[in-house]
């Protein structure tokens, strides 16, 4: 690490929604070439987190930074302009279109002059391609290919390579593994460490305590909008994680009930 | 990758309505005894197919991009009564009546799309409003201005030559307009960044948005385009027969669906390409004329057509299935 900043952090941050608090005094912070695991069961806030990082919503109280200096997010062009940048569930790919298209969409390179600029075709499929092999997956090398004739684990692949592609330097991955089989999440996250090797700050969304472990280096459990738990990679089995995240002892309780 | 392979033509979306095309008139020639020198050299459905065609494009684009314009029935005689009303009526020069006739369709076009992207309605909704709503307009001001629900028109030379003249007697000069506009659209849609965002809008509007294209944008400027081409249409009608009628144009709104559907537009969006739905107006407009070439009864039409349109969804339907598991299978 060149310098100690981290890229992006969270300060003292509020969210609420008219009346409803959703997120309260969240402090977090991701440094370069570093995977954060974001940790929270169904409801504890992690969507309404994202979000914020993401630029969709302003912070009620509190400050986003960047490099140590203090960034305003008006809109989710803004946090993608500083290269924020997120990768939803399902891919955010389309499947009716194919690899080299899909991958280049709204920033189509293009060759000719003047109001006959057409679409590069040939080069968006290399360097569609290109980018996803590096990456190790190999499968892919046909640019002309549609969406919808990958694997959930391959488009997720594909979403994050374009995302370090066009320069994201925050990647912000939203239950990468949640749809995904076994197989598929293991290669999913390989692409994340390969991110993470690459010097991007990771931020991993997701309630699979195991695929957390597997990737993460920091880690943070958020219960009804607020930090529960941050530690660091080694600090706490994965049994205790879980019980974190079911909000306290309850699973150990729920075990202790059925053994009885 | 360059060598041609059945699955990279299979996939393309226009495969499904060179088959239709090829279907019907077959079916034509082996059923109904037709001609096919006579029908080819008949003006009747190419005239049909172009006046479908121009309204097809951009109805068909806006598909794409998972919207629905059904407003276009009454765009049609809106444009046609615009410029029989400014230029027939009040004799104003023809220029006028044409620089009303399309500004009526930017006008609606606007309205269209400025709903379409500040509310959550379905366009599909919409346009039935404006449809309806425009179509009241047309007939309401046309009694109170001229007292008549139709109008004649006297256009000068120079306008007929270039809207609505018969080429050798029996050829709309519009199947031009269709040709150069296909051509033009060709190029925009699928070798302009264009063409991209609109299939990235129809795919997930909300990633096309967070990709950085002007989703708004482009959905208004589509509006704007079919209910200025229907318009178009309009205004071409009326200085070709010298007259213009409230009524009509309704038939357009299926028509045009089903001449996109076949022509391999996926109705969910996403999914199509231009000449697809260059096909899909010419097959369709084989069906509707053709079928005065064949012994067939001409009441017998709508049968074929409603046939034709589940064949054509249905086909589609699985060779784009065929498509996608091509893919996965060949890549092992």
């Amino acid at each position: 690490m060149s310098d100690n900043k981290p890229v992006l952090e969270l300060r003292n941050v509020d969210k609420s929604f008219g009346p409803i608090d959703v997120l309260h005094d969240i402090s977090l912070k991701v440094n370069k070439g570093e995977v954060l695991c974001l940790l929270g069961d169904n409801g504890a806030g992690k969507s309404t987190l994202i979000k914020t990082l993401c630029g969709v919503h302003k912070p009620t109280n509190g400050d986003i930074l960047m490099d140590g200096e203090k960034v305003t997010f008006n809109r989710p062009r803004d946090a993608a302009d500083m290269g924020i940048a997120t990768v939803h569930q399902f891919g955010g790919t389309f499947p009716l279109m194919s690899i080299g298209r899909s991958f280049f969409v709204g920033v189509e390179p293009t060759k000719g002059w003047g109001p006959f600029k057409i679409y590069d075709r040939k080069k968006a499929n290399e360097v569609a391609v290109k980018a996803v092999q590096d990456f190790g997956i190999t499968r892919i090398d046909d640019g002309d290919r549609l969406i919808g004739g990958l694997s959930g684990g391959e488009r997720q692949s594909l979403a994050i390579a374009r995302a370090v592609h066009f320069g994201a330097r925050v990647l912000i991955l939203d239950e990468p593994t949640a749809a995904l089989g076994v197989k598929q999440a293991a290669h999913v996250l390989r692409i994340v460490n390969q991110a993470k090797k690459r010097g991007l700050a990771v931020i991993f969304i997701t309630h699979q305590v195991m695929h957390a472990m597997a990737v993460g280096d920091h880690f943070a459990v958020l219960i009804r909008g607020s930090i529960a738990a941050d530690f660091r990679k080694g600090e706490r089995s994965r049994e205790e994680i879980t019980d974190l995240m079911a909000g306290g002892e309850t699973m150990a309780a729920l075990e202790a009930e059925i053994q009885t | 990758m360059n060598m041609f392979s059945i699955g990279s033509f299979v996939r393309r979306p226009e495969f499904g309505a060179i088959l239709s095309l090829i279907a019907v008139i077959a079916f034509y020639v082996i059923f109904g005894g037709v001609n096919l020198t006579t029908m080819f050299g008949a003006a009747s459905w190419v005239n049909f197919a172009a006046n479908l065609g121009i309204v097809a494009l951009p109805v068909g684009l806006l598909m794409i991009a998972g919207e629905l314009d059904i407003s276009i029935g009454a765009m049609i005689p809106a444009g046609s009564m615009t410029i029989a009303i400014i230029s027939g009526y009040y004799e104003l020069p023809i220029i006028v009546g044409i620089v009303a006739s399309l500004s009526i369709g930017v006008l609606v076009g606007l309205i269209n799309g400025i709903i379409s992207v500040k509310t959550t309605v379905p366009s599909l909704i919409i346009t039935l409003g404006t449809l309806v709503a425009v179509q009241g307009f047309v007939l309401g001001a046309s009694v109170l201005i001229t007292g008549n629900a139709s109008v004649a028109l006297d256009s000068p030379q120079w306008a007929k030559t270039i809207f609505g003249q018969l080429i050798g007697g029996n050829y709309q000069v519009i199947i031009i307009w269709w040709f150069a506009l296909t051509i033009i659209f060709a190029f925009v849609v699928h070798k302009m960044k264009y063409g991209n965002w609109i299939y990235a809008i129809g795919g997930d509007k909300i990633s096309a948005r967070n990709a950085g294209i002007p989703t708004n944008k482009m959905i208004i400027t589509l509006f704007v385009l079919s209910s200025t081409s229907a318009s178009f249409v309009g205004m071409c009608g009326a200085i070709l027969f010298n007259s213009a009628q409230v009524s009509g144009g309704m038939n357009y709104i299926f028509n045009t669906i089903v001449a996109i559907v076949v022509g391999g537009v996926l109705l969910t969006g996403g999914f199509g390409s231009i000449i697809g739905i260059f096909i899909g107006a010419l097959t369709f407009a084989i069906v509707n004329q053709g079928i005065y070439f064949t012994d067939i009864d001409r009441n017998w039409s709508s049968l074929i057509i409603g046939v034709m349109l589940l064949a054509a969804v249905l086909m589609n339907n699985s060779f784009r299935h065929m498509a996608l598991t091509m893919m996965t299978k060949k890549k092992k």
